[in-house]
């Protein structure tokens, strides 16, 4: 089966050592993605939805304490691989990311053509006027006219930097792109700018996404597929169609349920209480707590149930 | 000048003053800033805020939505006081602002509240809850500390920070950001203002939070009958929080109407072009393109001629939008817009 999807992560996890013990950012999360697909990841800020999106990529701090599970690409194991190895094959060539807040991400003294071209001289192994025409072929792809290829980022408005960062993510051809929050700091034309952007690369180029954000809303611009993460955890995965009317787990019910809605006289609803430490989270289901259908079996770790596709870590659904 | 002189002086200027008209009139309000050439000479004037007129009644929410850059922060700062407009009068409570000079804005300093947007920006670091909410209260003349200490109190309890003695000695970064700004409402509110300023103020938090907030702040406005200017860029929020709409482009208010005018039928093609970006939770959005005007907002320095987003509309009419100046027409009653579509 593995061999069929892109991407099949099993069980990841990732600990942080910390002062007061380790963090569990990343706790046993299973995703799975296919070719031309794109799958959003939603959750709170703290849910460690950007953690899992750097343990898939490998870009991990110091203090990690436990770094263990599977990450199948293409039906390769990649998690035993060497880091050199993970470097040359995997980072930027098959998978690439546009960085949170990415209009800061650029390099403030470089022109943005000699910063999006640098992937293809690294990983391609271009030479420099060959990465040029790639780099404004991507620029094309984007929309961002070709003259600003001599720019420095601060010549450009928010949208383009976006674009940009895009670009760059892009000019290597990877089957996978990673985008944390690519469009919470930006105006909502810009926003749908990017997402008929990011469409059209789905469309042209096949590319698959994983998208990582907590605007549910705009999320759906672009959602195949939906993921929701709550404390480290993944509680629900499914397909988008089915997802956005009917949500299974409690917590993705109430997620819905606080979207304002444009022309909506519906109330919203906001849950009470907050995540719990990741430090020492509570045994049993983590969003016990704040459940408002909660009963005794949550006390104790609730399994991941399969209904017709869709999978649901909530003892309501056994 | 003593606190008992102060108050006297703040009661000797309510007396005498009509109640019923409204709490802010803009009238003819214009900020524009000076671009100035390396060495001497003017080169021209970023006209942030370009002849803005409304009427803000005593208990009413408005919201004005608008992209980066089209001058809401700056309309909102002059109204704050912070910016001394160039041209055009704010007339709070029957009071000129904009002949008053430093002193005579503390008075009105203490009928407005402002919540930022960034609440964790908005806090000092080096100080606790308790130090932040009596900062007002010390610069506004209470020397009481027992009765600083009780409006405090009474503060966080409206805003619903409990329990309130283990907030009070905690600092900014120990809070959550629904938190944080549960603090910044809290001091906008310390002074016990009859106006409030809110600034995108849940731009920067968690869905979940977001809708905390908002009902928060919606429930203060109800209560206490405050008249809030909310400020943002999210339409789909708008809705339930506010009872008039008015949508800024370059500078200036293009469209006025109450919120289920302007949602069920906008006039004006920028703001329809907002509300086409605006996306509900659908997964058929995953299916099309949206539409979007082409270009970008233009240059305040020079603006276009005649309507300023004649350039990226497509309902342009030639020879009178990229002319003349539209002025506001009524399609309806309560419904303004400036656009030349509705001569």
């Amino acid at each position: 089966m593995a061999d069929k999807k892109l991407l099949h992560v099993n069980n990841l996890m990732l600990y942080f050592r910390t002062m007061r013990g380790p963090v569990q950012a990343v706790d046993g999360v299973d995703l799975d993605l296919d070719y031309n697909r794109a799958v959003v990841v939603l959750g709170e800020s703290g849910c460690g939805k950007s953690t899992l999106a750097k343990a898939i990529l490998r870009l991990l701090p110091r203090n990690v304490e436990s770094y263990t599970g599977q990450v199948f690409l293409g039906g390769k194991d990649i998690m035993p691989m060497a880091d050199e190895e993970f470097r040359l094959n995997v980072r930027w060539a098959a998978i690439s990311m546009v960085p949170q807040a990415a209009m800061n991400a650029l390099n403030p003294v470089l022109r943005v053509g000699d910063q999006i071209l640098e992937p293809a001289i690294i990983h391609l192994g271009m030479k420099k006027g060959d990465a040029l025409q790639l780099a404004l072929k991507m620029f094309q792809h984007v929309g961002v006219p070709a003259d600003f290829i001599n720019r420095y980022p601060f010549e450009l408005s928010g949208g383009m930097r976006q674009r940009v960062a895009i670009a760059m993510a892009l000019i290597t051809s990877p089957s996978l792109i990673i985008l944390d929050e690519p469009t919470s700091a930006l105006d909502v034309l810009t926003q749908a700018n990017i997402f008929n952007v990011l469409k059209r690369i789905k469309k042209e180029l096949g590319t698959s996404f994983i998208l990582i954000t907590h605007d549910i809303a705009t999320s759906s611009e672009l959602a195949d597929d939906v993921a929701v993460m709550y404390a480290g955890q993944m509680v629900e995965t499914g397909d988008a169609p089915r997802f956005f009317p009917n949500p299974l787990h409690p917590y993705s019910q109430k997620l819905m349920a606080s979207v304002p809605r444009l022309r909506g006289e519906k109330n919203l609803e906001f849950i009470i209480g907050q995540p719990p430490s990741l430090v020492n989270p509570p045994k049993g289901c983590r969003f016990a707590e704040r459940c408002p259908q909660r009963f005794d079996k949550c006390d104790q770790e609730p399994p991941v149930i399969e209904k017709d596709g869709r999978t649901v870590k909530c003892w309501l659904y056994n | 000048m003593s606190a008992e002189e102060k108050t006297k002086e703040a009661e000797k200027i309510e007396q005498g003053k009509d109640k019923t008209g409204p709490l802010l009139s803009i009238q003819d309000l214009r900020v524009w800033f000076e671009l100035r050439r390396f060495g001497f000479g003017r080169a021209g004037y970023v006209r942030a805020v370009d002849g803005v007129n409304f009427d803000l009644g005593r208990g009413e929410a408005i919201a004005i939505v608008g992209e980066s850059g089209c001058g809401k922060s700056s309309l909102m700062k002059a109204i704050l006081g912070l910016y001394k407009p160039t041209k055009g009068k704010v007339i709070f409570d029957n009071e000129d602002l904009t002949e008053k000079g430093a002193k005579g804005l503390r008075w009105y300093r203490s009928h407005v509240g402002y919540v930022q947007q960034d609440p964790y920006g908005a806090l000092a670091p080096f100080m606790t809850v308790q130090r932040i909410l009596e900062e007002p209260l010390i610069i506004g003349g209470i020397k009481n500390k027992v009765e600083r200490q009780k409006r405090t109190r009474e503060v966080m309890e409206i805003v619903k920070l409990f329990p309130i003695a283990d907030f009070l000695g905690k600092y900014p970064h120990m809070l959550s950001g629904g938190q944080q700004q549960r603090v910044v409402i809290a001091r906008a509110m310390i002074m016990g203002p009859n106006f409030l300023v809110a600034d995108e103020p849940v731009s920067m938090l968690d869905a979940s939070v977001r809708v905390e907030i908002l009902k928060l702040l919606r429930g203060l406005q109800e209560t206490h009958n405050l008249s809030v200017i909310y400020i943002t860029h999210d339409l789909s929020t708008v809705s339930y929080f506010s009872e008039r709409i008015f949508v800024m482009y370059a500078g200036q208010l293009v469209e006025k109407a109450s919120v289920t005018k302007l949602l069920h039928n906008p006039c004006h093609p920028y703001t329809l072009a907002l509300l086409n970006g605006t996306s509900d939770p659908d997964a058929k959005n995953a299916l099309t393109f949206k539409e979007v005007p082409p270009g970008e907002p233009p240059s305040l320095v020079k603006p276009p001629d005649g309507c300023r987003f004649h350039p990226r509309c497509s309902k342009m009419i030639k020879g009178t939008c990229d002319v003349k100046d539209p002025p506001e027409f009524l399609p309806e009653s309560d419904h303004q817009v400036s656009c030349w579509l509705f001569q």
